[in-house]
């Protein structure tokens, strides 16, 4: 079975690396920035470029955003990378006047911030968090099949100046230390999200993309042969 | 914790890696996107292409290179040299690079760094700096533009400064007097221009030891260290680097 995963463009810039890696990992994907061809996906893939309040401006006002949780509500799995993990939570701040907050998905429970500078014992630290830094899973990552396979305190290539705060620990799959601690990965159901960027982090992150291919094609199945979806096709 | 990171860079011209790339094991050792893979094996944590391709013709063969290493390399790049406004680095972030390095065209003109990162994230803008130590008393660098061959008269220090401001991502400092020297990276100039601006600093220019890199992190104070002759001569491997780096309690990604 061939699943067929949609990578959402908002046209911010460069998508190619996340469908070549897709690509990579086995998967079929496809860059749209059509509502109707990601509302009707097996998977979805958001990806990262630009701030918050920009791309949450794009996608509201093209369709997409509705057309992600449309797909998600069907049962399609979700993987955000980067700002595309942030954009899966409810609001975030990044490029909002003082005071204001832009829409996210609303995915995830939670917000997102800049990240902090400062270590807790008084330390600087540049922002942004640019390169490879251990990603530290937590019992519930250990579990979790987008990590299959994946040894716990892993290199994984960041880039990124804001951090997501889930509402809720039991969300986290992964959590990264840099000035302080933040989430690196997080799970809500079928919805899934790296800050750090799995195209960009070599064979480890080759596997995470694998992985979230695997999901993909576990929830067409399931679709299928449960009969969960609505006029679902016979097997 | 945050890997330092070691960055092997490539000349490449007319879609080709030119100068000096001395390895037995590669059926093409021209081909960019074999180097890369190469070197994405040997742990390195990026790759820079630095595009000497004379040719406005030429120009195209670039972009067709970092489609291809797009296709295969699954470690960031960046692609530098002859970037002059938004559409160049435009064509360049479409094919596929995760990062543009601008210089000259900057230095003409700063605003190309706000433009550009407006328009592509400042993690996709480095903004390359040559610097060159100004004589007389005191430690001051001018910033040299056109392949270092024309002096601006700008301080570097609050050239880095003011790019930073515009949203560069990260800075590209080589030292126009180590490079090419293999007498270790200009240390006071790292440092000065690191405590300065609050982005990364890729430390270039001047690598011939192992010790060198180190000193780079340590005294430099540098986020990442950049090299090409040693690397390409098989001279010092990556690994090499990096398990001399982790011996002397720099962290890094082994």
């Amino acid at each position: 079975m061939s699943a067929s995963i949609v990578v959402v463009d908002y046209h911010k810039g460069n998508l190619l690396s996340v469908e070549r890696g897709l690509s990579q990992a086995g998967c079929h994907a496809v860059v749209t920035d059509e509502p109707d061809v990601i509302r009707a996906a097996d998977g979805v893939v958001l990806p990262g470029v630009g701030s918050f309040a920009d791309a949450s401006a794009y996608l509201l006002s093209s369709g997409e955003m509705i057309a992600i949780r449309d797909a998600v509500r069907r049962g399609a799995p979700f993987l955000g990378i980067c700002l595309g993990l942030q954009l899966a939570f409810d609001s975030g701040d990044e490029g909002c006047a003082p005071g204001t907050r832009a829409e996210g998905l609303g995915l995830v429970p939670g917000a997102c911030r800049r990240l902090d500078s400062e270590t807790p014992d008084g330390h600087h630290r540049k922002v942004p968090h640019v390169g490879w830094n251990n990603v530290d899973l937590t019992a519930t990552g250990v579990a979790s099949p987008l990590f299959s396979g994946i040894e716990d305190h892993g290199w994984f290539y960041f880039t990124h100046s804001y951090q997501c705060e889930p509402s809720s620990g039991a969300d986290v799959l992964a959590t990264t230390t840099y000035a302080r601690t933040f989430a690196s990965a997080v799970n809500v159901g079928g919805v899934f999200g790296t800050q750090f960027h799995p195209e960009k982090s070599s064979a480890p992150g080759l596997k995470v993309l694998e992985n979230f291919g695997g999901i993909v094609r576990e929830a067409c199945r399931d679709r299928v042969f449960g009969g969960r979806e609505q006029g679902g096709v016979g097997a | 914790m945050l890997a330092k990171r070691v960055i092997p860079c490539l000349d490449v011209k007319d879609g080709r890696v030119v100068k000096g790339v001395n390895f037995v094991n590669l059926r093409d050792a021209g081909d960019p996107v074999e180097l890369a893979s190469f070197y994405d094996a040997q742990g390195a944590d990026e790759v820079v292409f630095l595009d000497i391709t004379a040719t406005h013709e030429g120009r195209g063969t670039v972009i067709d290179m970092a489609s291809r290493v797009s296709a295969e390399v699954r470690i960031p790049y960046a692609v530098g040299g002859g970037f002059n406004d938004v559409a160049s680095i435009r064509a360049m972030v479409a094919a596929g690079a995760d990062k543009v390095s601008v210089n000259s065209a900057a230095v003409r003109d700063p605003s190309l760094i706000t433009a550009a990162a407006a328009a592509f994230g400042s993690q996709a803008i480095l903004c390359a700096v040559d610097a060159k130590h100004v004589g007389g008393a005191g430690d001051r660098w001018s910033v040299y533009v056109h392949g270092g061959r024309v002096d601006t008269g700008i301080d570097v220090v609050q050239w880095a400064a003011e790019a930073a401001r515009r949203g560069a991502g990260e800075i590209l400092l080589t030292s126009m007097d180590r490079d090419g020297s293999r007498d270790g990276f200009d240390l006071a100039l790292t440092r000065a221009v690191s405590r300065a601006v609050d982005i990364p600093i890729i430390a270039s220019g001047g690598v011939g030891t192992l010790e060198h890199f180190a000193e780079g992190i340590i005294e430099g104070e540098a986020d990442a260290v950049l090299a090409a002759s040693v690397f390409h001569f098989g001279d010092i491997s990556i690994r090499q680097v990096k398990e001399y780096m982790a011996a002397q309690g720099i962290p890094v990604r082994l």
